[in-house]
């Protein structure tokens, strides 16, 4: 088993806001990332893949097709967005860096054909990631 | 859905590497230059991964306000512009990275009630760094 994990940069735009909370509620629990007009962070991306190395290609999975997957999934879908306005998963969900790597998972797991996912790590800044490995 | 989180802070301290157990001779031969008596100092960065069940209500595995304040009041302010010799916890215990790596793993495995800790990484410099997980296997 080789584990590959290839990167990708984007950048977004959210703010954290529960409507079942009141105004206080969500100012306590968010703090400054309540703020309605939102904020934004450069988010790096780290998706891992595990498998068997093809005896033939030498390849665990086709570099070219995980990163085409991840910008079509990932990429188009978040890059210079407002996770909360343009994600439909952030109609209903907090777009923190704990959830975004769950919807990646989510968007990318079902295109993974010959490579299986491991992880998803997503950075929101150098000091804080999260990692998801697809359990429930 | 369960999902880890890690933050990453810095702290600055100095130590010596020297073992009562051996002769001089022999701490110099094992810690070379780490053996210098006058101590020498080092930028570390500490890495805290807590796991848990996403909260539905937050998005959140833990409040990062809860692991900051947690992490500055117990490791960080005790840690930070110290000679790790002096401390209590390494009158017998060598300070190597190894053995601080365990020491605050074991301070969060005491005191942080806000999610389960899975792992602490420290790196001494860029280019040698120490992981521990309370005795479990680290995760690729």
């Amino acid at each position: 088993m080789v584990y590959l994990t290839r990167k990708a940069e984007f950048s977004a735009s959210h703010y954290y806001h529960n409507p079942e909370f009141t105004p206080e509620e969500n100012r306590r629990v968010f703090g400054k990332c309540n703020n309605p007009n939102g904020h934004g962070h450069n988010y790096t991306l780290e998706v891992t893949v595990k498998g068997a190395v093809d005896p033939r290609s030498g390849f665990v999975v086709d570099l070219k097709e995980l990163k085409e997957i991840m910008h079509h999934e990932v990429l188009d879908a978040m890059d210079h967005r407002f996770l909360n306005k343009e994600v439909p998963e952030f109609a209903s969900r907090i777009p923190t860096t704990e959830n975004l790597a769950i919807a990646i998972w989510q968007r990318l797991a079902p295109k993974l054909q010959k490579a299986q996912l491991h992880r998803v790590r997503v950075y929101e800044t150098p000091d804080l990631f999260a990692d998801f490995y697809g359990e429930a | 859905m369960k999902a880890h989180l890690t933050r990453r802070y810095r702290f600055s301290a100095s130590h010596r590497l020297h073992s009562g157990e051996f002769s001089a001779e022999e701490n110099r031969t094992i810690y070379g230059k780490c053996n210098n008596p006058h101590g020498h100092g080092h930028n570390y960065a500490l890495e805290v991964t807590v796991s848990g069940p996403v909260d539905d209500r937050t998005g959140m595995v833990c409040n990062l306000v809860d692991l900051d304040g947690f992490v500055e009041k117990e490791v960080l302010s005790h840690y930070d512009l110290e000679n790790l010799n002096t401390l209590q916890e390494f009158a017998r215990n060598v300070p190597t990275t190894e053995n601080l790596c365990v020491e605050i793993f074991e301070i969060l495995q005491r005191g942080f009630r806000h999610a389960h800790l899975e792992r602490v990484r420290l790196e001494e410099t860029m280019m040698n760094s120490f992981e521990y997980a309370g005795g479990a296997e680290t995760r690729p």
